[in-house]
């Protein structure tokens, strides 16, 4: 198993609040790895700092190799990382396969010129796009709903419709930002398997989830992160008997201290 | 995107009652192809029919129909239709959109008066002047978003028309007179017979309909759905948003430079005040009223908007006053435009503040979501 996403003691400051304190993280191909801690912790600010919304204070970021920090957001997408949001960020009022398609489009070269003359490229890209979007909603289990708005589907639906709009950008990444929030368990079950399902595709998936149920059952790894920092790493079952890790989760004794 | 899925969005729980404005889209989109033909014929037959003189008696008993169609009601439509792809499909609040206009009406009224050059080629060069144009004040100012964006194009639009003013190469305050007509073309002669002027109107606005319609339902079209729904999001999809914003821009200063050749090439004089800030919002007015985003509504809107002054000239300096308070009538009554797209409708029924980049500003479910990037 080769790295696929380094963390090489990134700190992320915000004025005065450092949100990343000198992490490190190594993310290995095809695995599933989750990272959990408190509410404020970091974890999204981790997201968006892989993702080029942020640029690191301190520190690189590698993924497959090339440092991928400062780069612009849409370069990253096209370099295969892909991701969803905490608050469903989808395009509300496009119908749930032109939001998958705006997916595919990422590896479409398509401009104006081709798309008004109507040259053959272009109409192979649009078919090519089309279908793959369809095989997309098929596999998150969507493909009813293509023709619907984005904002009437289900919630749960909505969850899948963003993670098959990452997953048409073809990313060798995946990161989920909460998938299971606010869903109930028959969801939460399905949810886990097609996570897998995506893993089994030859993808790596970055997990940021509080059910701790869902966390240990689907992750081969996992990091903890308190305070903006790393404070556990391993496998779930280590992770879970950390007195660092129950610390910071249920607090301190005052036995203890 | 037809069959039983339209179909199914319409029946959310939103939707209160009989909306012929959708049955018609629903109707429209599942039609077999003869009905649709049908439907292009028919309209193929009004345009040809429309200068007819018992219309115009009707339309336009205080000034000759025909001159009314070409300016304002032709141009205003084919402004409109391209200031719908910046405010309607990028969801980019243009202020400043006269600017496009004046500058393909000044490439014509001065190439053609300095050089003698044909008119069909510089056409072109209108057209290419003014996308470079929307380029240049694009790229620095396409940062920004919602309404500090309107302000800079609400200043550019001036800067234009005061740079105008004050050079003497293109005539200063004085404008240009004796703009050349085009020459014949397909037998048809442009002097001062208004017919010939109206076929190329139609023609230029049916050239424009088909690129943007063309445009809207391809990837560069959803790319700006895209960028109008989520910006943020938009970007980390994998579309560079930035090239895609400038690229509306510099579309819609296309249209722009096209309806302004085409308007000098008539008016046989143009001066800086033939581009004020009022043809900007009057166009945008179009736009809004008929429909944002949807194109029989904003060429409904842009009819509206330029026909009904002319109808109303009887009342003199009352016609303004008259028109006023119709656009307050229409909005208050028909919010989301004449005919609706069903984006706006929808946004408008939420309260995110309706148009794309202005709703990112106004609280709304959006603006939640944005903390989330930046918190």
């Amino acid at each position: 198993m080769s790295a696929l996403l380094e963390f090489d003691n990134v700190t992320m400051r915000f004025g005065g609040v450092t949100a990343l304190r000198e992490v490190n993280l190594t993310i290995n191909e095809g695995e599933i790895f989750a990272l959990i801690g408190p509410n404020g912790a970091g974890k999204t600010t981790v997201f968006n700092v892989v993702t080029g919304v942020y640029q690191p204070t301190e520190g690189e970021v590698r993924f497959d190799g090339d440092r991928i920090d400062g780069m612009k957001r849409f370069k990253v997408t096209k370099r295969g990382i892909a991701r969803t949001f905490q608050n469903i960020r989808l395009f509300h009022n496009m119908s749930a396969l032109e939001n998958v398609m705006v997916g595919v489009d990422a590896h479409h070269k398509t401009g104006a010129i081709g798309a008004t003359l109507g040259l053959p490229w272009h109409r192979k890209e649009e078919k090519h796009g089309r279908e793959r979007a369809r095989e997309l909603l098929d596999f998150v289990g969507i493909g009813r709903v293509e023709h619907n708005v984005a904002k009437n589907l289900s919630y749960g639906d909505q969850r899948r419709l963003e993670i098959a709009r990452a997953l048409a950008t073809d990313p060798k990444l995946l990161l989920l930002d909460e998938p299971a929030a606010g869903m109930n368990p028959a969801e939460k079950n399905s949810l886990q398997a097609l996570i897998r399902k995506i893993r089994d595709d030859g993808r790596t998936v970055l997990l940021i989830e509080h059910d701790m149920g869902l966390v240990m059952h689907i992750s081969d790894r996992l990091a903890v992160l308190d305070f903006g920092q790393k404070i556990a790493e391993g496998l779930p079952h280590e992770v879970q008997n950390n007195q660092k890790v129950i610390e910071a989760y249920l607090g301190v004794s005052e036995d203890a201290s | 995107m037809k069959g039983d899925g339209v179909a199914d969005n319409n029946e959310t729980p939103a939707r209160k009652g009989f909306h012929p404005v959708d049955g018609m889209r629903d109707w429209w989109a599942d039609a077999p192809a003869w009905q649709r033909y049908g439907v292009y014929l028919a309209l193929i037959v009004l345009v040809l029919i429309l200068p007819a003189p018992w219309i115009g008696s009707f339309m336009s008993p205080y000034s000759d129909w025909t001159t009314v169609l070409i300016f304002p009601v032709g141009t205003y439509i084919l402004l409109a239709v391209g200031l719908n792809i910046v405010v309607g499909h990028a969801g980019m609040l243009d202020l400043g959109y006269v600017a496009f206009f004046a500058i393909g009406a000044y490439t014509w009224a001065s190439i053609g008066t300095t050089y003698g050059w044909s008119f069909w080629p510089t056409v072109v060069i209108g057209i290419f002047l003014a996308s470079v144009s929307g380029v240049i004040l694009g790229a620095p100012t396409l940062r920004l978003r919602g309404d500090y964006l309107a302000i800079v194009t609400l200043g550019f639009g001036e800067i234009v028309r005061i740079t105008a003013n004050n050079t003497d190469g293109i005539g200063g305050a004085r404008g240009i007179t004796n703009v050349p007509h085009p020459e014949p073309l397909f037998g048809m002669e442009f002097f001062l017979d208004p017919a010939p002027y109206y076929y190329l109107m139609v023609f230029a606005i049916a050239l424009v309909i088909v690129f943007s319609v063309r445009l809207t339902k391809s990837r560069v079209g959803r790319a700006w759905a895209a960028i109008r729904e989520d910006e943020d999001a938009a970007e980390l999809m994998g579309v560079p948003t930035f090239k895609f914003k400038l690229l509306a821009f510099a579309i819609g200063a296309m249209i722009g430079g096209f309806a302004g050749t085409i308007y000098a090439s008539k008016a046989v004089f143009i001066e800086p005040n033939n581009f004020p800030f009022i043809l900007s919002a009057t166009i945008l007015a179009a736009v809004v009223l008929g429909g944002s985003g949807n194109l029989p509504g904003v060429i409904l809107g842009a009819f509206v908007i330029a026909w009904l002054p002319e109808r109303f000239r009887q009342f003199n300096d009352y016609r303004v006053l008259i028109f006023g308070a119709v656009l307050v009538l229409m909005m208050a009554l028909r919010p989301e435009g004449l005919l609706p797209s069903r984006q706006r409708k929808a946004e408008l029924r939420e309260g995110t503040g309706g148009m794309g980049a202005m709703g990112a500003e106004v609280a709304g479910p959006d603006s939640e979501a944005s903390a989330e990037v930046t918190k």
